[in-house]
């Protein structure tokens, strides 16, 4: 090999990405549209959420009045998704007590403000898990609570949007979830109340994210023309070396 | 270069900031280290892309220290649960997160930080692999460099138990736990470690204390050290030849330029374009895809749910790997022992690399094709290590290849690589070497 094509070679083996091979028995996930720049969608998962998840889950690393960087004002936050003492500059905390729900449950709920993050792996990110999750309840006589879910085998969690969504039952041969029972929307409406759900938690697990890609963006636009007056520089010095 | 030359004290012109600087300079070395290190240091001319690496290491380190300033200030090394039933420590990282003013941008600086440091480091090794820049008379400048790579994984394993996620906590009692296995004092040394029978919040505060405080110390005193000992000696080159030995009448050698400004501008651009990749992924992908950031460490570290699959983080699966690799109860001792054994020489080794390598030559582009293909098999072996490092050890390639043999081999070929060295580096073709170094 020549000096030079083994110089490419090395450089190539050096950048190669890890991930070549990915493992086998993945989960099947259906990917979830992103909604992080539609401020409606994210007001309205909001709303999905401090009405069915945060009876039960926490949010505790997330302060009320956050949720104005979603377009509302503190008095609209204050009227429309705040349904305890709390004051604004708190966080969204649960009122049952862990050790109670652990007794209801079988586990505690966990704290919902980073599930979005921890819940992502090699199968989809963790939106795409939620997305996924949040629709594939079935009716299961053998639970407790009377519910199992397709991607999360003997869930603890009931299923907390049936009204919305209605009851599904696994097929026995094709093992696929099918709808016996309608609830208030369509399977459609429902797919989108569960989209704007789990854009808010997205959101919510990481409240910058949306600000730190724009900072950057013109971070990296600063170092592009930094690194013309770096290069230009090196090049007025080094012309003397020959 | 540093020390055989003794440079003149600061004469003043008579001004006041002359006047001052001399009476600065008459008692503190202050002109001699800046011609000694910098403005008369002669570097070789013909640095190429793999020569960037050392300064940006050095970059990197500062980028650490002052993120890592900022940190403390507001991280709690506490396990204990707060009010909402979540560990004080795992709160404190998520506060920082979301709370204080530009804790997102320190924190994901210093997390990027940890991986940029490895990426970079290990450039800087392999670079000396290229070129034999640990070759005579460098052995020394290696063997602290080595030190500093075992400081810089203990600093980093430290590190990473402090956000006390499910990867710190696990990480943590999987790799102390390893030390039970050495036989008789094993058990008393894993518990001395941990400071209590799990990893709990006697480990999280003595992790926290070596982390922020022992390991830096020592790394960069063990840095200062690599430097000065580099600036004794001089840098090699990507032609392994010694400049030193044609200088011209002034006593300066002939392919040598001075560090500053020549190395010190070019270095900048060097620095530019490494901010241009850290901030990409600083701002556009912290996770780094699940290798910087491990999804299952934003969950709270719980002591009663073992995570299904536990994997370090990427920097160190490929010693993970020859840890792994070690199955069989040597002398009736747990394979575990050889286990720790193994990833501990994986490190140890290279510090004796000055000794194991024969070859008359000291740069790639001399030597024959024996040193260049077992190299390549080295490299990509290093690289498959690694990767079956993050997987779990019942892992197949594309579902049929097994992993586990593929990586005990893999990790016979890293320790024959070194050990067979004395042999294959002597017998290998070479071509002559240039008296003056390659320069387009």
């Amino acid at each position: 090999m020549k000096a030079n094509n083994m110089k490419k070679f090395l450089l190539a083996l050096l950048f190669a990405p890890l991930t070549a091979f990915a493992n086998g028995a993945a989960l099947h996930l259906d990917k979830a549209p992103d909604v992080q720049g539609d401020k409606a969608a994210l007001q309205n998962g909001a709303k999905t959420f401090v009405n069915y998840c945060l009876n039960c889950h926490g949010a505790s690393y997330v302060r009320y009045n956050r949720l104005t960087e979603l377009g509302l004002t503190e008095q609209q936050v204050k009227e429309n998704l705040m349904f305890t003492a709390e004051k604004i500059g708190e966080p969204m905390r649960v009122a049952a007590r862990p050790s109670e729900q652990k007794q209801w449950f079988g586990a505690t709920p966990p704290d919902l403000s980073l599930i979005a993050r921890s819940r992502a792996s090699e199968d989809g990110s963790g939106a795409d898990w939620l997305y996924t999750y949040l629709r594939s309840f079935y009716r299961d006589p053998n639970r407790p609570t009377g519910w199992n879910n397709a991607i999360f085998e003997n869930v603890g969690m009931p299923h907390v949007l049936w009204q919305l969504q209605g009851q599904q039952t696994q097929n026995h041969e094709s093992h696929k979830l099918e709808l016996s029972v309608p609830g208030k929307l369509t399977a459609a409406e429902y797919d989108k109340q569960i989209v704007d759900l789990v854009g808010f938690m997205v959101w919510m697990a990481e409240p910058n994210a949306g600000f730190r890609k724009q900072l950057g963006m013109g971070v990296l636009a600063f170092l592009i023309v930094l690194f013309g007056f770096a290069y230009m520089l090196k090049k007025e010095y080094w012309k003397d070396i020959k | 270069m540093a020390t055989d030359t003794h440079y003149e004290k600061y004469k003043s012109d008579g001004s006041l900031q002359g006047n001052a600087l001399e009476w600065f300079d008459a008692r503190f070395p202050a002109t001699s280290m800046w011609r000694g290190h910098l403005s008369e240091y002669y570097a070789p001319k013909n640095f190429n892309f793999w020569y960037y690496f050392g300064s940006l290491a050095m970059l990197v380190l500062v980028l650490q220290i002052v993120t890592g300033i900022f940190l403390v200030m507001h991280y709690k090394p506490d396990a204990s649960l707060n009010a909402n039933g979540i560990p004080v420590a795992f709160a404190s990282v998520e506060y920082i997160m979301r709370d204080v003013s530009w804790g997102w941008l320190i924190r994901y600086m210093h997390s990027t930080g940890a991986s940029a440091f490895f990426i970079v480091v290990y450039m800087h090794m392999f670079r000396g692999m290229l070129y034999g820049s640990y070759r005579q008379p460098r052995e020394l400048i290696w063997v602290f460099g080595t030190l500093i790579f075992l400081c810089l994984m203990a600093e980093a394993f430290m590190g990473y138990l402090l956000p006390w996620g499910q990867m710190s906590f696990w990480g943590a009692q999987v790799i102390v736990n390893l030390f039970s296995a050495i036989p008789l004092i094993g058990d008393p040394l894993s518990l001395w470690i941990r400071g209590d029978f799990v990893v709990g919040d006697a480990t999280l505060n003595r992790f926290f204390s070596f982390h922020v405080i022992a390991v830096p110390l020592v790394l960069l005193g063990l840095v200062a050290a690599h430097i000065l000992a580099l600036h004794e000696v001089g840098s090699n080159n990507p032609d392994g030849v010694e400049i030193k030995k044609k200088k011209d009448a002034n006593g300066v050698p002939l392919d040598g330029i001075a560090f500053h400004p020549y190395y010190s501008v070019k270095d900048i651009v060097g620095v530019v374009v490494f901010l241009i990749v850290f901030s990409s992924i600083v701002f556009f992908a912290p996770e780094g895809g699940g290798y910087f950031l491990e999804y299952n460490n934003f969950i709270p570290a719980d002591p009663l749910k073992t995570p299904p699959h536990i994997a370090p983080v990427w920097y160190f699966t490929p010693y993970y790997s020859l840890l792994r690799a070690m199955v069989w109860p040597i002398l009736g001792i747990d394979a575990k022992f050889w286990g720790v054994v193994a990833m501990g020489a994986g490190v140890v080794i290279l510090a004796f690399l000055p000794w194991l390598d024969r070859s008359p030559v000291k740069s790639i582009r001399y030597r024959g094709p024996i040193f260049k293909t077992l190299l390549v098999i080295f490299v990509i072996s290093f690289f498959i290590l690694g990767f079956l490092g993050t997987k779990p050890p019942s892992y197949a390639f594309f579902d049929v290849i097994p992993g586990a043999p593929i990586a005990q081999i893999l990790s016979a070929y890293y320790f024959l690589y070194f050990l067979t060295m004395p042999w294959w580096s002597k017998i290998d073709k070479y071509k002559p070497e240039p008296e003056r170094v390659t320069f387009k």
